[in-house]
């Protein structure tokens, strides 16, 4: 594994922070961004598993995928990372150089709070009240009347929270609790012997019936399908909203998380189908378009005591999008030797997720570098924006 | 200061479920709190007072009554069915959203959970028109006003609140030797015999006073049934439409004339007094006593009514009079109602007033009331029947209400949740009887919507 591949596009982004112009080379107001928030912690490790480093295999155990050109086996990207099986979309997109892979990336919250990890994911900060998308919004150089940014749910998720005007939309009909949602209550009614038997009659009959939604292994995913569709929508409308946020449930695998198949591998599949929905209703608008998948920490690298993961630092982020420059894996390996992990359990964080953020508010968004130091992410100057992340 | 587990009973099970803060409020004296509730009327809750009366929305339904007959002779097509709705159903809503965005915001949350108490004694149901508009008006009109009165006086104004006179069919109960009834069969207008209906009578004493197995039999539920003919509402068409419509009306010419025997006790009063002196006997019955009691610890105390509660609050019942004021501060005093925090699983209703408050939201739009208690299996002030809604848990354990209810959560966690801690939020409106584990899970879940979705499915948020 080569640990200076990283550098590249570290130093090119430097260049471009010097000379901003240089970097806009795109109309900032055609520009779309959807931001995609994992809940849950997603194992970066399962989703962009590293197949070429030597430890790989040992430490994943049965989570372990198996290598590129066997059945059932990884999507290759390059020598040493590959892509789940289940995301076949997304591996198309890597091919047509639509997809930017980041490895080991993390915001520098370093606690294991899913609650705190996502303020800070989504606000940019410690114990901030507004999203650093909205501040994003807020210091745009055009800032059109109306709103322009959309949640896709029934609620303003953080990353949208803020003075810039922003709506949300939701099916009316929304889905009925998913199936992560139903096993956590399980958990809850274990020592209510009442509620744990009437649950599991509900969750039995709901079975023979098969009509709950919940129940079904497929049935999140379903739901981020048609919440990804409809952002598409809203934002290939000329006068429509230029930056959405969608979001996703039930990556909190700390049992049976499975490995080529299972429970896992379906919410996988459910991503790959929803950002290819999201593609295919942008239209045209995708070559304007930037995807940023994202979630608040990543997962222990050994399996647990119940053939899943806890919760963990480092994770995997995605970039894609006709606006993008793809077809690579940005990553400044730390490697998956004992003694290379983060408090000896977690793959170590050697990117700022912010220098992401940073590199394509910049590129894709045109927001200054003053601004994006001041106000988007304060006190962040440390983190320098990747450049070369959007094709020119 | 940490609540005791007194305060989290008083909040959440004599109360309607916390709101955040509010667990704090009985401070040292939960009994005292509660009691302070009921010393006094309370004022009718500003949502509440902009209603209108029950006999103006009986009024403009008798109106459209009358233009649906004009309209017939002139043979125009009308829906009959169709118009009936379009004149009811928003009154119904908007009497079914004054009555939960009142149940959201009072202070006097013990005052508010008493007046559900006795609407569900005295149940009507809205799925019988005209009812469905006057149903909210039975519980503001007859049962608030005495709420913390004497239980006489409201057993007198239910029987003639239009809600109540209608719904069990006593405008059409007619005493067959009645002046009416006499002319009737001289000149032969029907051939339908005019005689009593018995259905108010009966049900007064199977479900509003004595009880079922209260020691009354068939000869008294026709005698009272008898001293209650006349009992009407104003308006309508046909030769008995004098009076207000809309309002009460004795109407003379059909009540039956005589003395009555009720219980053993003779009534040899005329007209309205008749009925009114036999209710009033009915109210301080012993029988009345124990029935209003069991029912009363059941709701408030648990499933299974500890003896020596029901006999304590039977007792100041029966001593006061039947004050109803008295008969609360017995069940207040009763050990067994401080001895079980969570003694009762929450009816659906019990279940969206308290997720509405612990959230502090006011709920928006009736269509998400209205179609939330429907989800979840108990309309609003639609039990269907003149019994009212059960109050044990099995009548509401089963396994696809405790689905609908999660389901419910799962839609409020997602309307709500990501502003919402939902371990603080546990703490604020459960505080002693949230248990470590619900705590542990909920701080588990992958995100606060998840967790404020675990809260509300909690073990302890499922029940009171």
């Amino acid at each position: 594994m080569d640990r200076r591949r990283f550098l590249v596009a570290a130093g090119a982004g430097g260049f471009a922070l010097a000379c901003p112009g240089l970097a806009l080379a795109r109309t900032a107001g055609d520009s779309r961004l959807v931001v995609v928030i994992l809940r849950g912690a997603l194992d970066g490790l399962a989703a962009v598993p590293a197949v070429g480093d030597p430890n790989y295999r040992r430490q994943r155990g049965a989570l372990a995928i198996d290598a590129p050109g066997t059945a059932g086996g990884a999507l290759a990207l390059d020598a040493d990372f590959a892509l789940h099986p289940a995301l076949t979309g997304l591996h198309g997109r890597y091919q047509q150089q639509e997809l930017l892979v980041f490895h080991a990336a993390a915001t520098p919250y370093r606690e294991r709070s899913h609650f705190d990890g996502q303020d800070w994911l989504e606000a940019g900060a410690a114990h901030a009240r507004d999203g650093w998308l909205n501040r994003s919004l807020a210091s745009l150089p055009n800032a059109v009347s109306g709103e322009r940014g959309i949640a896709l749910g029934s609620t303003m998720p953080l990353a949208l929270r803020g003075a810039a005007p922003v709506t949300t939309w939701a099916p009316s009909r929304m889905p009925d609790a998913d199936a992560d949602t139903l096993n956590r209550i399980g958990l809850l009614y274990a020592e209510d012997p009442l509620l744990a038997q009437r649950f599991s009659e509900a969750l039995a009959a709901a079975e023979i019936a098969g009509t709950m939604g919940g129940v079904g292994p497929a049935f999140g995913a379903r739901a981020f399908e048609q919440l990804a569709r409809a952002a598409g929508r809203f934002l290939a409308a000329p006068e429509g909203p230029r930056v959405a946020v969608l979001e996703s449930g039930g990556w909190d695998t700390h049992a049976n998380q499975g490995a080529a198949n299972g429970q896992l591998a379906n919410r996988l599949q459910g991503l790959d189908r929803g950002l290819q929905e999201l593609a295919s209703a942008l239209g045209s608008v995708w070559a304007d378009t930037a995807v940023l998948v994202v979630t608040e920490f990543g997962r222990t690298v050994a399996v647990n005591g119940t053939n899943g993961t806890d919760h963990g630092t480092a994770s995997c982020a995605l970039l894609l999008g006709g606006a993008v420059a793809g077809g690579r894996v940005v990553a400044d390996w730390p490697g998956l030797a004992a003694g290379d992990l983060y408090q000896g359990r977690d793959l170590r964080p050697t990117m700022d997720l912010r220098r992401v953020f940073k590199g394509v508010l910049h590129d894709h968004l045109g927001v200054a570098p003053a601004r994006l130091e001041d106000r988007v992410f304060p006190g962040s100057r440390a983190a320098a924006p990747l450049g070369n992340l959007l094709s020119s | 200061m940490a609540a005791r587990t007194d305060n989290a009973i008083a909040v959440n099970r004599f109360g309607l479920g916390a709101r955040p803060g509010e667990i704090m409020a009985p401070g040292h004296d939960p009994r005292g709190w509660l009691l302070a509730q009921v010393d006094r009327p309370q004022p009718l809750p500003a949502a509440v007072q902009a209603l209108p009366p029950s006999a103006q929305v009986l009024a403009e339904f008798q109106a459209v009554r009358q233009q649906m007959r004009q309209a017939r002779r002139d043979a125009k097509d009308v829906d009959p069915v169709q118009q009936v709705r379009n004149t009811l159903a928003p009154a119904y809503r908007a009497q079914v959203m004054a009555r939960y965005a009142a149940a959201a915001k009072t202070d006097a949350p013990f005052h508010e959970r008493c007046v559900h108490f006795w609407t569900n004694h005295f149940a009507v149901s809205a799925d019988k028109p005209p009812v469905t508009a006057l149903a909210g008006g039975l519980e503001n009109e007859a049962i608030r006003p005495h709420v913390t009165g004497n239980f006489a006086d409201m057993l007198l104004a239910v029987e003639q609140h239009p809600a109540m006179l209608m719904y069990l069919d006593n405008q059409a109960s007619i005493g067959p030797n009645s002046t009416a009834a006499k002319r009737a069969a001289r000149f032969r207008r029907t051939q339908r015999k005019l005689d009593i209906n018995e259905n108010l009578g009966r049900e007064i004493l199977e479900l509003h006073t004595l009880g079922v197995g209260g020691g009354y039999t068939q000869q008294d539920v026709i005698s009272l049934a008898k001293t209650l003919t006349g009992w009407s509402v104003g308006g309508g068409q046909g030769p008995l439409r004098e009076g207000v419509p809309g309002e009460f009306q004795f109407r003379a010419k059909i009540h039956e004339p005589g003395a009555q025997t009720v219980l053993d006790k003779r009534y040899p009063q005329q007209g309205l007094k008749q009925g009114q002196a036999v209710l009033r006997e009915l109210a301080v019955q012993p029988a009345t006593a124990r029935f209003l009691a069991t029912k009363l610890v059941r709701h408030f105390v648990a499933d299974e009514p500890p003896a020596a509660a029901v006999d304590r609050v039977a007792a100041a019942y029966l001593h006061s009079g039947g004050e109803l004021q008295a008969s609360y501060a017995a069940l207040i005093d009763s050990p067994e109602a401080w001895a079980e925090p969570l003694a009762k699983l929450k009816t659906p209703h019990d279940y969206l007033v308290s997720a509405v408050r612990a959230l502090d939201v006011q709920p928006r739009g009736d269509r998400q009331v209205v179609g939330s208690l429907m989800l979840m299996g108990q309309p609003a002030y639609r039990p269907g029947s003149p019994a009212g809604w059960p109050d044990t848990a099995a009548d509401w354990d089963g396994a696809d209400g405790l689905m609908k209810r999660i389901e419910w959560a799962g839609a409020v966690g997602r309307r709500v949740g990501g502003s919402v801690d939902p371990v603080q939020r546990g703490d604020a409106v459960l505080g002693p009887v949230f248990s470590d584990d619900s705590r542990m899970w909920i701080s588990r879940a992958e995100s606060r919507t998840q967790g404020l979705t675990l809260l509300l499915a909690s073990p302890e948020f499922l029940r009171r």
